[in-house]
């Protein structure tokens, strides 16, 4: 069997150019530091409090995510190539939203089936032809991507709801110039801690009309949330209140939030709460995370949310194959990055190729996230495929079926030493005045040999992404 | 600032210093256990401990006789007395965890440290000594407030924390005050009772006019070094110790960092700083009360009875706490 593409060492086992500097550093160093290196970041990130909290557990107990130690690299050329395609990709995302839920071209075109909109549990009719500003509606994106060859990327899927990692991005960076500060000086890595002020600018850009000088939160579900470090650092790097939502109401369709001085405007809404949770009058009632009235707040337009309610219609996996097609729909421009070969199990054939193929294919949930719900056919068993086949023609529209992609390896720092492990990128596009991204994003690694799945939840971890400059 | 900030520096700040007057007791206590004295004296001591939280009632759930290694497990270790130690540095972290933004992260990082290294003593309590532990306890809760003082911008965050410390020291000294004498009145009764002799009801006459012996002092020594007050006490009076100095430190002595005066003297200015449209209340009656300990003295006090006194005191600061909250924790009415 074909190996899958090294991100460091080429077929015939030699460090690639842009790799080399690093590959001789590697060699010289010693398991030993590097397993004592590897123990001092997780006591920086205990002690830092870059934890996430474990459901259900005893008294504050927590958990890390793992670090590894060997960045991922890319070279300015592969770059430009990705925030090309990533800034076109997002730009024909933000039209399709606001298409959808004003004057449907795309569906009078023909491109997209009409009931792949409405019967999508994630259109929520109550955005119909309400504005938002700038007609932006995912202010932040997190857009996952694999590569498969030299120069060969794919998205493997869009994050436009509440994408979470960045704050490993930004930490991981300042790890590895607290642990390794030699290495940066041999190599010139793109900075990527002013994400932060980027995104306040982008918050700031999307403000209300009638609004001057717009008070900006971020809205998070509480401390028990596994993304809580990552809400409480934005909303501090950015000095700006962090809020949930028992500190917010919402009164003649303004929302407020409650402060020692009484109650005060709030104009833009990052908020890290799903729309299910949001505001109790309009999606579930049972909801105490979020704020009542939001909703009519939104509508009335005397709020921005960030991103807005309704997005996951254009993340949505059955959604996910025409997006090549919305590219070229609403830019007129060839997609640069490619889409991963999708076979909808809705129809007929497809369903048909995937069923006699569920060994070799990865079949997921349309609306399933984090890993959960999904079969890797070559990595499971016999019984696993015939489980798994037993629900998809029960349901097959709620699944999609893709090949398996020889996702790209990287060294990494396991217990036998180093060795190749999977690994993903999800780079953050930020949409408001102008696109604007840092060079980088987030390099998840499946730590366990073989895997595909990166999850934090399922055991992955991260690395820091260099790219370099020129 | 949000209410809910407000609210969870404050409690950070009030749980941190209760965690640390805790371990102060704890540790007077257990020195004072080992000196040479009758049984009795011993368990009442420990007894007494407990009734200054109001915490009898849930020890006797959970033990049946009051020890000092039981009593020092309650109040070190146990996670469901929200007095103990192990509670009070939880909460003080967890609140920290919630505005950890809001905090300088060398704030955050020592209040994560003393929950991490309190982890690690958790795992290997059976080989704990009590006073290193406690020492421990006591020296990371400055540790916090140093950091605190030496990085925190003085602003509303700062004033928060430090009115929470505040109103915690000033009640917490005067429960020591209290526990620790009538606690030696009660064992005055107890030994008279036993030589035959009869006490009369007025016990601050009993035990002042007592003779210092050296039970007496050893006494209250402890009770001077549980407030860190023992130096300062020899330097201001030059003297022996006697009850009536000591409730006088710690009543009325201005410059004494955990006098009841001292508390409420720096909270008037605090609450001035952080006007709102319903702090006049808080503002009255804290003006009240530093008038009255203005105009009163030791002798007024014991007239009067320190036991009353000292009763009175704590439900005026304790009112004033609830008044605190009413005004900026609990959030105002939509104007």
């Amino acid at each position: 069997m074909k190996l899958p593409f090294d991100e460091m060492l080429d077929a015939s086992g030699k460090a690639r150019p842009h790799y080399q500097v690093f590959h001789n550093w590697l060699k010289q160093q010693s398991d030993t530091l590097m397993g004592l290196k590897r123990a001092e970041a997780d006591l920086i990130f205990r002690r830092v409090g870059i934890t996430f909290a474990v459901y259900g557990d005893d008294l504050g107990s927590e958990r890390t995510i793992p670090f590894d130690q060997v960045p991922r690299i890319f070279t300015a050329k592969e770059w430009e190539q990705l925030e090309a395609g990533l800034r076109q990709r997002v730009k024909a995302l933000n039209r399709f939203i606001y298409d959808v839920y004003h004057e449907e071209e795309i569906i009078k075109a023909g491109i997209i089936p009409a009931e792949q909109i409405y019967n999508n549990a994630q259109y929520r009719p109550e955005m119909r032809n309400v504005s938002v500003p700038r007609d932006i509606y995912a202010q932040i994106a997190g857009i996952d991507i694999v590569r498969a060859g030299e120069g060969e990327f794919y998205v493997l899927e869009d994050n436009l709801r509440v994408p979470s990692g960045v704050s490993y991005m930004v930490e991981d960076r300042k790890m590895m110039m607290r642990l390794f500060p030699d290495l940066f000086q041999k190599y010139r890595v793109a900075p990527v801690e002013h994400y932060p002020d980027f995104l306040l600018e982008c918050l700031k850009s999307v403000k209300p009309d009638d609004v001057k000088k717009p008070n900006v939160v971020v809205l998070t579900p509480g401390m028990y949330n596994s993304a809580y470090f990552e809400h409480s650092y934005l909303a501090q790097q950015m000095g700006v209140e962090l809020v949930e939502g028992k500190d917010l109401f919402v009164k003649n369709e303004q929302v407020f939030m409650r402060t020692t001085q009484g109650p005060e405007r709030v104009d833009v809404i990052y908020r890290r709460v799903d729309d299910d949770f949001l505001d109790p009058l309009a999606f579930r009632s049972d909801s105490t995370l979020g704020v009542a009235g939001l909703l009519s707040a939104h509508r009335a337009g005397n709020v921005t949310l960030a991103n807005a309610i309704g997005t996951g219609i254009a993340d949505d996996k059955s959604i996910y194959p025409y997006v090549p097609d919305m590219i070229e729909f609403y830019l007129g421009e060839k997609p640069i990055l490619n889409n991963v070969p999708t076979f909808q199990c809705r129809k007929p054939d497809d369903l048909a190729y995937t069923l006699a193929n569920l060994d070799k294919l990865v079949v997921k949930l349309t609306h399933g996230a984090g890993g959960y719900g999904m079969l890797v056919g070559p990595a499971s068993t016999k019984a696993e495929i015939e489980e798994f086949r037993g629900h998809l023609i029960a349901n097959p529209d709620k699944y999609i079926a893709q090949p398996t992609l020889a996702l790209s390896t990287c060294p990494t720092f396991v217990e036998s030493g180093v060795a190749p492990r999977h690994i993903d990128l999800r780079p953050f596009v930020l949409s408001g005045k102008t696109i604007k991204m840092v060079p980088g994003g987030l390099t998840r690694v499946a730590l366990k040999e073989g895997s595909l799945v990166v999850n934090s939840s399922q055991g992955g971890g991260t690395k820091d992404t260099w790219v370099l400059e020129e | 600032m949000l209410s809910r900030t407000a609210d969870c520096l404050y409690w950070m700040a009030r749980y941190t210093e209760r965690a640390e007057n805790t371990a102060r007791m704890l540790d007077v206590n257990h020195q004072t256990s080992l000196l040479p004295q009758p049984a009795e004296f011993l368990e009442q001591s420990w007894k007494k401990l407990l009734t200054i939280s109001k915490l009898e009632e849930s020890f006797l759930m959970k033990y049946d006789v009051v020890t000092r290694e039981n009593v020092l497990d309650f109040m070190i270790y146990e996670t469901s007395n929200p007095s103990s130690i192990v509670s009070c540095l939880f909460a003080a972290r967890e609140n920290a965890r919630v505005i950890r933004g809001k905090i300088t992260s060398e704030a955050w990082e020592t209040q994560n440290t003393t929950w991490l290294e309190l982890q690690r003593i958790l795992e290997a309590r059976t080989q704990a000594d009590p006073s290193r532990l406690l020492e421990w306890v006591k020296h990371r809760c400055h540790l916090f407030r140093g950091v605190m003082h030496g990085t925190m911008l003085k602003n509303e965050a700062f004033y928060f924390m430090n009115v929470g410390t505040l109103l915690e020291r000033a009640d917490n000294t005067a429960r020591i005050l209290e526990t620790k004498y009538e606690g030696q009145a009660a064992l005055k009764r107890l030994s008279a009772n036993k030589k035959g002799k009869a006490v009369d009801g007025d016990v601050a006459e009993a035990i002042d006019g007592a003779d210092g012996n050296f039970f007496d002092f050893y006494h209250w020594a402890a009770l001077l070094r549980s407030v860190s007050a023992f130096e300062i006490y020899r330097q201001i009076y030059s003297d022996q110790v006697t009850p009536k100095q000591v409730a006088q430190l710690l009543i009325f002595n201005k410059q004494m960092p955990r006098s009841l005066v001292c508390c409420v003297n720096e909270l008037i200015p605090l609450i001035a700083e952080m006007k709102n449209q319903q702090s006049k209340e808080i503002e009255r009656l804290l003006g009240k009360l530093k008038a009255s300990l203005d105009y009163s003295d030791i002798d007024e006090v014991f007239s009067q009875g320190l036991e009353e006194f000292i009763e009175e005191f704590l439900e005026r600061i304790n009112h004033i706490a609830d008044e605190f909250s009413n005004a900026y924790l609990i959030p105002l009415a939509v104007a």
